[in-house]
């Protein structure tokens, strides 16, 4: 059952998914992160029918069940749409945005036919360690595709520091959900304690992160990626 | 269960990766601004370097003047930040020196940070203040 911390995380979470999007659109970043802001709309509907399903149906019912899972994959197929934009925008003066628009469309429908595939495979027991195996590894890909653009923006000296922002807070949600489904995986029992919390509290980190990226950073700010890394003498 | 436990090390780790670099990129961009003596006065800040465990009592300060509403979230993550700094040079100053100097210089940028941060919350009173005293005239 769902306790009035829950519900505060769901009110908090929708409300600034909101500002996200009213934030970038007031700094006139629309046009140039259209994915991230569809993904921020489209993760405030899912919270809305998350909670109409919680009234209808109840928490325990296999349409909750069903919707949370779904919904998550699909969030997490549209998000590679976003690091797809962000490839684009690292690389957008070497001139490679085919070929990063067919890896992409690649990307998209091999990590759709995938997850079909698995779908189909398991639907007689599609059971609640199935969806979270699979969210798991589609948020292990996510971390991954994350890391690879955080080389390429070390390579190839990126300074944008909205950008690096974005990134690396990306960065941080994939791989503390990634992490989080692992550890569920391995501790079952961990579930009804400690790692309930954990994903809405990341769900919040993303647009908070986000939302004060946009607020604060604009468009024309510059940092030296060198800056950033960790050396020890 | 051996996917699954290479995911969850590998995840773990690059999600600390990840949040170290976000917090020195907020970090990085308070690095250049200057303190205004009147924060210096405030603070007790003498010299141009501000001291690794001068954090805490900044902190306590940013949180008497009145709340901004955009710098809540850059002051938690640095605070979080700063709690595992922490944590790290206690367990590292015995093992590894070189890791225990680098602890401290990263501490000192999240004081010099909540320094900032008291600077911006100061005049942002005075000019809250500025603005009741006209909106009474």
């Amino acid at each position: 059952m769902l306790g009035p911390f829950d519900y505060a995380l769901w009110s908090i979470g929708f409300l600034v998914e909101i500002g996200v999007v009213v934030c970038a659109v007031h700094r006139k970043a629309l046009r140039r992160y259209l994915p991230l802001l569809f993904y921020m709309l489209c993760d405030a509907f899912v919270t809305l029918g998350l909670y109409y399903c919680l009234r209808n149906f109840g928490f325990n019912s296999p349409t909750y069940f069903y919707y949370y899972y779904y919904t998550e994959s699909v969030l997490t197929i549209l998000m590679f749409w976003v690091i797809i934009t962000f490839y684009l925008q690292v690389f957008e003066e070497m001139g490679v945005s085919r070929q990063i628009q067919a890896a992409a469309v690649l990307l998209l429908a091999g990590t759709a036919l995938f997850s079909y595939a698995v779908v189909h495979q398991n639907r007689s027991h599609l059971t609640s360690r199935f969806v979270v195996e699979l969210n798991q590894n589609l948020y292990f890909v996510g971390v991954v595709l994350t890391y690879l653009l955080w080389g390429a923006i070390l390579k190839l000296r990126e300074t944008r520091t909205r950008l690096i922002q974005l990134v690396l807070a990306l960065g941080v949600y994939f791989s503390a959900t990634a992490g989080t489904y692992a550890l569920r995986n391995l501790f079952p029992g961990l579930q009804p304690f400690v790692l309930r919390w954990v994903p809405p509290l990341v769900g919040l980190w993303l647009p908070l992160a986000w939302g004060y990226t946009f607020a604060k950073v604009p468009e024309d700010a510059r940092l030296a990626t060198a800056r950033l890394a960790v050396k020890t003498r | 269960m051996m996917i699954a436990a290479l995911i969850c090390v590998l995840s773990l780790a690059t999600c600390l990766q990840f949040f170290v670099l976000y917090c020195r990129s907020i970090l990085a961009s308070t690095r250049k601004i200057e303190l205004s003596s009147r924060v210096r006065e405030v603070a007790g800040i003498a010299s141009q370097t501000v001291g690794a465990d001068d954090f805490q009592r900044l902190l306590q300060l940013v949180r008497l003047c009145p709340e901004r509403a955009d710098d809540q979230a850059e002051i938690r993550a640095v605070g979080t930040y700063y709690g595992l700094l922490y944590f790290v040079g206690l367990l590292m100053r015995p093992l590894i020196p070189s890791v225990a100097a680098w602890v401290e210089q990263e501490r000192k940028s999240c004081s010099y940070f909540a320094a900032v941060a008291l600077d911006r919350r100061i005049s942002y009173s005075r000019d809250l203040f500025s603005q009741q005293i006209a909106d009474r005239l």
